[in-house]
């Protein structure tokens, strides 16, 4: 082969193993900066958030309650606001689930006359207890963890609960048993 | 005159000695075409692009007034609708020109698919094709975000709920959705960057490409029942038959895209004109839930279909289902890429598209009502019917009020007012006996809940007594077939 045509050809060879690398440091800060929000591990986004004071959730009711995500920036507007269903079940006993329902995350309403939580989208149903009662949801809904902090109510929160990124609890009952006695000053 | 014509073809002449556009656009346009293929037919790829091009202009409009920020994004719409001139015509052309788009999008492939126009050599227009498909519904869900009310809130909350059930990667993928942990900013400004700069642009590239291979392979002929299409044969008789029985696109056959395509303008406009903008609906404040999501109409369909997949089916489902369908649309070219083109030779095709439509026209119009849903005023707005109440004992009177309070209405009709969710109750003691309705109601069962924990003892016997009261008039009440047997021994 000419030594000139074998030295171009080289030449491009290696402008494009040259392009090759850029590219792979380029693509770095590319992917970095897209899945930044992605790879963050989901609990690094939770932190105890007050709902007010214990006194403002009647005994046996189950009211509506909202809060200021933990994490917003300043142009959220009321994006960054949530809301939640809060069951006084009795005393210090607390249940507080979230608004989304399990099956695609619309916004479920409490219904005291019949003890059921519905959801408009697709007719799922839930009891007071937030165990599924019927429709397609495939569990109950969402709950959050909380304490009771100088009296007040406070959970676990900030992300929005889906079946693969739920900050909440399996079996509330086992919860509400063993919330930490040292979160639990009388109040 | 003479000279201004004159001075004019001489500055055509210097741009087009260094373009050198003119003459492959000239020849392009000249293509010849098969005269059977100048047919009203023929019109919807082009109403498509044309529609593509009013979309990009009314969206550069809009954005000259959109503000892509969650604080503010609904305040700019509402501002677009009511303070700037005309802000509400260009909204609304731009949302029914995207309705308008599906719509064309779809019978154009519907009709490519019945005219065989997929087979060789066409097997790739038709591949970028399917993505076309699925930009221009990426392009519709994108921008009912941007519309950034209750509904688009919500139905990124569907969006989400959907990534979720993913295995493995599913809250990664959540999070990549919403640019972060809950819907707020950052996921606006995801959706807004897709519609605006992501999308489109891949939009524009294959259109261009699909527009391209139209040029260079040649029209789709009319299809003739017999006439089979064989790789090593197709190209040859396709070129003899457009030597023999040809025209050219320009000016022979174009007159009826150009019109078809002024109607399709015209049509935007005018529903544009009389039917407005689409919303926004409320403020997207998740704090408000009194509300009942809703997709566009181009969505309705799946919202549909996912109220009636049973919980174990749902997931397996949801994965499956979009990667068989368009795995599908991609393959057919290359599986059934040669033969028959005629839709009279080809009854499975014909049944395909006719089943399809039906398919999606049933779970579109179920859409629009939701049968499914429980309208959750319907107890304290519904009245009961006077005449189920005519006559009545006074216990069977309290029962029509426990039904009214304990909300059973917001499932069940009666006299036609009432959710859809459950059966009508008006003839409910024709079909169940006092131990059935009782069991019923205590513990449900079948798509209902348990009211069990909602009712005391007094509650349940008024209300089964109301419900045994209704039954269709002449007709005998439910018994227990087996009760004869038991009372008379």
């Amino acid at each position: 082969m000419n030594p000139s045509t074998s030295r171009r050809a080289f030449l491009f060879k290696l402008s494009l193993l040259l392009n090759g690398a850029v590219g792979a440091v380029l693509a770095v800060p590319i992917l970095g900066y897209i899945l930044g929000p992605a790879l963050k591990k989901g609990s690094s986004y939770n932190s105890w958030v007050a709902l007010g004071a214990i006194r403002e959730f009647p005994e046996g009711e189950t009211r509506l309650a909202d809060y200021r995500n933990p994490v917003t920036t300043p142009w959220d507007g009321q994006t960054g606001n949530v809301a939640c269903w809060v069951r006084r079940i009795s005393g210090r006993q607390f249940q507080v689930f979230a608004i989304n329902c399990a099956h695609l995350g619309c916004p479920v309403r409490w219904f005291a006359q019949s003890k059921l939580f519905l959801c408009p989208c697709h007719g799922g149903a839930y009891y007071a207890d937030g165990s599924r009662a019927s429709g397609p949801p495939p569990r109950g809904l969402f709950e959050y963890k909380h304490k009771i902090s100088e009296g007040k109510l406070m959970i676990s929160t900030g992300e929005m609960p889906t079946l693969a990124t739920e900050a909440c609890v399996q079996n509330p009952l086992i919860q509400i048993q063993s919330t930490p006695e040292r979160t639990t000053r009388p109040s | 005159m003479t000279k201004l014509k004159q001075r004019s073809i001489e500055i055509y002449n210097w741009i087009e000695r260094r373009l050198g556009l003119a003459k492959p656009i000239v020849e392009a346009a000249e293509h010849p075409k098969p005269a059977g293929s100048a047919s009203w037919w023929y019109v919807f790829g082009s109403a498509a692009a044309v529609l593509l091009g009013l979309q990009v202009v009314t969206g550069v409009l809009l954005a000259l007034v959109y503000v892509p920020s969650a604080s503010e994004a609904w305040n700019s719409l509402q501002f677009l609708n009511h303070n700037v001139t005309l802000g509400w015509l260009l909204r609304a052309i731009h949302g029914w020109g995207s309705n308008f788009m599906i719509a064309i999008v779809l019978i154009h492939m519907a009709q490519v698919f019945l005219f065989g126009a997929y087979k060789f050599p066409r097997e790739l227009t038709w591949i970028v094709g399917v993505l076309l498909l699925l930009l221009t519904l990426g392009m519709a869900f994108t921008g009912q975000v941007l519309r950034f009310d209750q509904d688009a809130y919500w139905g990124l909350g569907i969006g989400a709920s959907i990534m979720s059930r993913v295995p493995f990667i599913g809250a990664l993928l959540v999070h990549a959705l919403l640019g972060g942990p809950i819907i707020a900013g950052a996921t606006l400004s995801r959706f807004f960057t897709l519609h605006v700069f992501v999308i489109p642009g891949i939009l524009l590239i294959s259109a261009g490409l699909h527009v391209w291979m139209v040029l260079r392979l040649g029209i789709n002929e009319w299809p003739m029942p017999g006439r089979l299409v064989r790789k090593t044969t197709y190209e040859r008789e396709y070129h003899d038959l457009v030597r023999k029985d040809g025209m050219p696109f320009v000016p022979d056959a174009v007159w009826k895209d150009a019109i078809f395509a002024a109607a399709i303008l015209l049509a935007v406009i005018a529903c544009a004109f009389f039917f407005g903008p689409f919303g926004p609906t409320g403020q997207p404040d998740p704090t408000v839930i009194q509300t009942a999501p809703k997709p566009d109409f181009a969505f309705l369909w799946i919202y549909a279909v996912l109220a009636f997949l049973p919980p174990s089916l749902e997931t397996p489902f949801l994965l499956i289902a979009p990667v068989v369908l368009i795995g599908a649309l991609l393959l057919l070219p290359l599986a059934a890429g040669e033969g028959e083109k005629h839709w009279s030779r080809r009854p499975v095709a014909v049944l395909m598209v006719a089943l399809i439509a039906v398919t999606l026209g049933v779970f579109t119009r179920l859409g629009t009502y939701t049968p499914w849903s429980p309208i959750m005023d319907a107890w304290s707005s519904d009245p009961v019917p006077t005449e189920y109440l005519h006559g009545r004992a006074p216990l069977e009177r309290q029962g029509a009020l426990v039904l009214q309070e304990k909300q059973c209405r917001d499932c069940h009709s009666l006299g036609g007012l009432g959710g859809l969710r459950g059966p009508a109750l008006d003839s409910i003691a024709t079909r169940m006996t006092e131990d059935q309705i009782t069991r019923q109601v205590l513990q449900g069962g079948g798509n209902m809940p348990s009211y069990g924990n909602a009712l005391n003892p007094s509650e349940t016997t008024a209300l089964v007594h109301f419900l045994l009261t209704l039954r269709g008039p002449g007709l005998t009440p439910a018994v227990d077939a087996s009760r004869g047997l038991t009372r008379g021994k």
